[in-house]
């Protein structure tokens, strides 16, 4: 089935011609930027101002972060097949890569919760100093997006299962995958601007 | 595509998405920038150009998946704008926050 005729069959269509799941997702996403703005804005302003260790660069682990964020964007690449399979009607295809897109993405929660419970040990916490506070907060945000994306993922490959979701309402796979990429540039900005340039 | 609304053809700008092999084609790119960002991070010689080169690979990275994978470049320009909108504004207050902070009152409070 042609991609756009499945999403026109999902919705009936409107004065402006756009459907407005999709639009008003896509407003949804714009005040997750200022919500992520806000926490980034914060952790920069705080860099380096900790009386206390441990600071930034004596405790991020780079080989490790990269992997994750390779995971990551794996992960981005998983939704838009698993999209392409569905809007073409392929459910075995569309299960197998929302499958995966779960399991890239509980590889990342993974990560993540091994770098909290390496920093717990080293002493870092939220209360340690400006860092730890800024950091955890920022990234917990960011892990907690990560995991309702995976619940969500989750219902909508039962329900592909089930029969429940296919070409007709591929729209509903579509404004997921729209909140999972988000959450991939999230992470592409916290990569670039907290582990790496320190 | 087009929808008949009111009487009136309405084109919604909606749908054309890129083929599996771009997909695969801007997922190898992605890889390929995260493993230079990563190899300049250790390259010593170029500590100097660090920052704006890392900012660009990133910003480069950022527009491939809005654009590619979340589809803006084939949708309506009402969801670019509903997005970069207020992104612009973040990017803005972030900016003004360190401005302020860093120039103005240099004597912060740190524990």
């Amino acid at each position: 089935m042609n991609p756009t005729t499945a999403t026109a069959t999902a919705h009936p269509p409107t004065s402006t011609g756009l459907d407005m799941w999709k639009l008003g997702f896509w407003v949804f996403l714009g005040s997750e930027t200022l919500f992520f703005g806000s926490l980034i804005g914060t952790y920069m302003v705080y860099k380096g101002e900790s009386i206390v260790g441990p600071e930034a660069t004596e405790i991020l682990n780079i080989p490790l972060t990269s992997i994750s964020t390779f995971v990551l964007l794996m992960s981005s690449l998983a939704v838009v097949i698993a999209l392409d399979m569905l809007q073409r009607g392929s459910r075995k295809g569309a299960l197998f890569w929302i499958l995966a897109i779960i399991v890239l993405g509980m590889g990342f929660l993974g990560f993540q919760a091994y770098e909290f419970t390496h920093f717990y040990h080293e002493g870092l916490t939220l209360q340690t100093n400006l860092f730890g506070s800024s950091f955890f907060i920022l990234t917990g945000f960011h892990g907690a997006h990560v995991t309702v994306g995976v619940m969500w993922l989750f219902l909508l490959w039962v329900d592909c299962l089930r029969g429940r979701l296919g070409p007709h309402n591929a729209i509903r796979l579509e404004i997921a995958g729209l909140y999972w990429h988000f959450v991939d540039i999230v992470w592409i900005a916290i990569f670039t601007l907290i582990y790496l340039i320190t | 595509m087009s929808t008949e609304t009111h009487g009136h053809a309405v084109t919604t700008h909606e749908g054309g998405h890129a083929t599996i092999k771009t997909y695969v084609m801007i997922g190898v790119i992605l890889t390929i920038v995260t493993a230079a960002e990563v190899a300049i991070f250790y390259i010593e010689a170029l500590a100097p150009i660090l920052v704006p080169a890392l900012l660009v690979m990133s910003a480069g990275k950022f527009l491939l998946v809005v654009y590619f994978y979340m589809h803006l470049k084939y949708d309506s320009p009402v969801f670019s704008r509903v997005f970069f909108g207020p992104m612009l504004l973040a990017i803005v207050f972030v900016a003004a926050s360190l401005v302020i902070l860093f120039k103005y009152l240099p004597q912060i409070d740190s524990y």
